[in-house]
C-alpha cells in the first residue's frame, strides 16, 4: 500500500531549548489505523501539531497525500482533520454554527446535508441548536470530532481521543474510527491506553524523548516481543529453585507456592515439555497450570524502560 | 494566487453572528451615549457656546463623536475577535486550516470594521435628530470612515495577538487611545488652544484623523486635508507591516 503521509528528518527544538523531536522518519500507509504510543512529553502532540500546521518544524519535511505541508499548505491541510487533545470549543456558539464554521475554514462550500450526516453519525443531531457550553464533556468531545470531519478529510488525527471519556463513548469512538477506516480515511491516533492501540491499530509506533524507537505491524510486534508466562501451582512450597531446573528461566511466586516460567512465543521450542518432564523426574508435583500472553502494555513498558536504562 | 473564499466567509460570518446575538446591546449603547452627549453638549452647554468656525457646537462635535466610537469599537471588536480563540484554544483550528495569514486578517478585520462602521452610521443617524448635520464631501466622509475603521481594526488585531490577558486588551484603548482622542480635538478645534499646546497636539496622530473626518462634513479642518489623508494612510500602512511581521515570525500565535 502506498504512503499517504511521509515524514522525513523531522526535528523540532522549542525556543526554550527543549528538543521535542529528533529526526523523526515515518510513513503512514493509506487507509490504515496507526497508533502512536509514548509517555507524556514524548513528542506525540508536537509531531501532530507540525503535520497540522500549528507548530513550525525546525527542519525536515512532511508530505500529506502528495502535498508538501509548507509549500503546498492549502492542498495538504484540506486533506487533514485534527481532533486535539484539549476540549477547546466555542462555548457560546451552537453545535451547528461551529461545525459549519469548520467546513468553511477548510475551504469547502457549504453543505448542510453533509453536516447533518456528520452530526447524526456522532449522535449530535438532537443537540445541533444547543450552545456548546450546555453540553457534557463527552458531547463536547463529539463536537470536536464533528468539526474535524466536517471538511471530509482523508487523514484524521486523533490526539488522545479517549482521555477522560466514559466506557460507552469510548466504544462508540472505536466504532467510529473503524467506520472511518472502512470509508477509506487514514487514522492516526495517539494514546496512553495501550489496550486502545491493541484493540484498534494496524500498526504501532512508539515514541520516546522525541525519537521514534519502533514502528511495527501490531501483530508482528505482539509476536516479536510477546512473551508468555506459564505459572505452576506447586503441591509443596519450595524455598529455592532446585539445581536441576537451572536451564529454564524460572522465578518463584507466592512465597514458593508458585513457579513461573517465562518464554518467548516465537522461539521454536517453548521448553515446556522438557521442563515438565524434568519436574516429574525430580518429584516436584503441581496442582494447576496456567499460561498467559503478555499484552502490548507489558511490551510497551519493557520497551520504554529498557531503552531508558540503556540511554542513561 | 488562490483564495479561500469559503474560509474567509466562514470566519467573517461567524464573527458577525456574535454581533447579531448582542445586536441590541451593541447598537443601543452608542445610541444612548450619543443622545446623552447631545443633550449635555448640544442642548445644555452647547447653547451657551459660540459656533466653532461657523459650525454650531452641537454639530461640530458629531465627527469627533463618530471617530471616538469608531476607534474604540474597531479596536475592541478586532482585539476580542482574535484574542478569544487564543484564550479558549480554538485558535488551533484557524492555524491548521488552509487559510493564509492575509485571509485571516481580511476576515477578522473585515468583520470588526463592518461592526464599527455600522455603529458609526447609527451614531450619525442619531445625531441627525438632535443637530443639523451637514456632509459637504460624502465621498471623503465614507472614505475616511472605512479607512479609519479598517486601520483601527488592524490595530485591534495586533493588540489581540499581543495581549496575554483580558486586562491587556483594555490597557491600550483606555490608557492611550481614549486620552489621545479627547485631546485630539474630538470636542474642540485645536485652533482654540494656546500656541504651545497647539504645536504639542500636532504630535497626536488622532488629530489628523478627526480633522480630516470633520473636513468631509463641514469643509473646515485643523490641518490640511492632504496631510490628514497621508497620516491616516501612514498609520494604516504601519499596522499592515506589523501584522505582516506577526505572521512571518509567528509571534504569539505559533511556536
Amino acid at each position: 500500500m502506498s504512503a499517504i503521509l511521509s515524514i522525513s528528518g523531522l526535528t523540532k527544538t522549542y525556543a526554550s531549548g527543549l528538543q521535542a523531536l529528533k529526526k523523526v522518519d515515518l510513513e503512514i500507509r493509506k487507509g490504515e489505523i496507526f497508533a502512536l504510543l509514548g509517555p507524556n512529553g514524548a513528542g506525540k502532540t508536537t509531531l501532530i501539531s507540525i503535520v497540522c500546521g500549528i507548530v513550525t518544524a525546525s527542519s525536515g519535511t512532511v508530505v500529506a497525500d502528495g502535498h508538501d505541508i509548507v509549500r503546498d499548505y492549502r492542498d495538504a491541510r484540506m486533506k487533514i482533520g485534527l481532533v486535539p487533545q484539549e476540549l477547546t470549543t466555542d462555548t457560546f456558539e451552537t453545535v451547528w454554527a461551529t461545525v459549519t464554521l469548520s467546513r468553511g475554514l477548510f475551504g469547502r462550500a457549504p453543505n448542510p446535508a453533509l453536516v447533518e450526516k456528520v452530526l447524526r453519525d456522532l449522535s449530535l443531531w438532537d443537540k445541533r441548536k444547543d450552545k456548546i457550553m450546555t453540553l457534557s464533556g463527552g458531547m463536547k468531545r463529539r463536537v470536536m470530532i464533528a468539526k474535524a470531519l466536517a471538511h471530509e478529510p482523508s487523514i484524521l488525527f486523533l490526539d488522545e481521543p479517549t482521555a477522560g471519556v466514559d466506557v460507552e463513548l469510548r466504544r462508540d469512538m472505536w466504532a467510529m474510527v473503524r467506520r472511518l477506516r472502512d470509508e477509506g480515511v487514514t487514522v492516526i491516533l495517539t494514546t496512553h491506553y495501550i489496550d486502545e492501540a491493541e484493540e484498534m491499530a494496524d500498526r504501532i509506533g512508539v515514541i520516546r524523548k522525541g525519537e521514534l524507537i519502533l514502528v511495527e505491524e501490531k501483530a508482528t510486534l505482539m509476536r516479536k516481543l510477546g512473551r508468555k508466562q506459564m505459572t505452576l501451582q506447586l503441591q509443596e512450597p519450595m524455598q529455592a529453585i532446585p539445581e536441576g531446573l537451572s536451564d529454564w528461566n524460572l522465578t518463584l511466586r507466592d512465597g514458593g507456592h508458585g513457579l513461573e516460567y517465562s518464554f518467548d512465543v516465537h522461539e521454536e521450542k517453548s521448553g515446556i515439555p522438557e521442563l515438565l518432564r524434568r519436574m516429574g523426574e525430580l518429584g516436584i508435583g503441581f496442582k494447576d497450570l496456567n499460561t498467559e500472553q503478555s499484552s502490548l502494555e507489558d511490551i510497551f513498558v519493557s520497551l520504554v524502560s529498557t531503552r531508558t536504562e540503556s540511554a542513561s | 494566487m488562490r483564495f479561500n473564499r469559503h474560509g474567509v466567509w466562514a470566519i467573517y460570518h461567524f464573527e458577525l453572528a456574535r454581533f447579531r446575538r448582542t445586536v441590541w446591546q451593541s447598537l443601543m449603547t452608542p445610541v444612548i451615549t450619543t443622545s446623552l452627549y447631545f443633550i449635555v453638549f448640544g442642548a445644555a452647554i452647547g447653547s451657551r457656546m459660540s459656533e466653532v468656525n461657523g459650525v454650531p457646537y452641537g454639530a461640530f462635535i458629531v465627527p469627533g463623536l463618530i471617530m471616538l466610537s469608531l476607534f474604540t469599537e474597531s479596536i475592541f471588536n478586532a482585539s476580542f475577535g482574535i484574542y478569544f480563540p487564543k484564550f479558549t484554544g480554538t485558535i488551533y483550528e484557524i492555524l491548521s486550516a488552509p487559510v493564509s495569514p492575509a485571509e485571516i486578517v481580511l476576515a477578522y478585520v473585515g468583520a470588526a470594521a463592518t461592526k464599527s462602521m455600522l455603529i458609526g452610521s447609527v451614531i450619525l443617524l442619531t445625531a441627525n435628530f438632535f443637530v443639523p448635520v451637514q456632509i459637504l464631501h460624502p465621498f471623503w466622509m465614507v472614505a475616511f470612515l472605512i479607512l479609519t475603521a479598517v486601520t483601527f481594526s488592524l490595530f485591534g488585531f495586533i493588540i489581540g495577538v499581543w495581549a496575554k490577558g483580558f486586562e491587556q486588551l483594555q490597557v491600550i484603548p483606555m490608557l492611550i487611545v481614549t486620552p489621545l482622542t479627547f485631546l485630539g480635538g474630538a470636542f474642540y478645534s485645536i485652533d482654540m488652544l494656546p500656541p504651545a499646546w497647539r504645536t504639542f497636539s500636532l504630535f497626536n496622530p488622532i488629530v489628523y484623523l478627526i480633522s480630516g473626518f470633520r473636513w468631509s462634513f463641514y469643509g473646515e479642518s485643523d490641518v490640511a486635508i492632504e496631510v490628514s489623508l497621508l497620516a491616516t494612510l501612514g498609520f494604516f500602512g504601519l499596522c499592515l507591516l506589523v501584522v505582516g511581521w506577526i505572521f512571518k515570525s509567528g509571534y504569539r500565535l505559533k511556536n
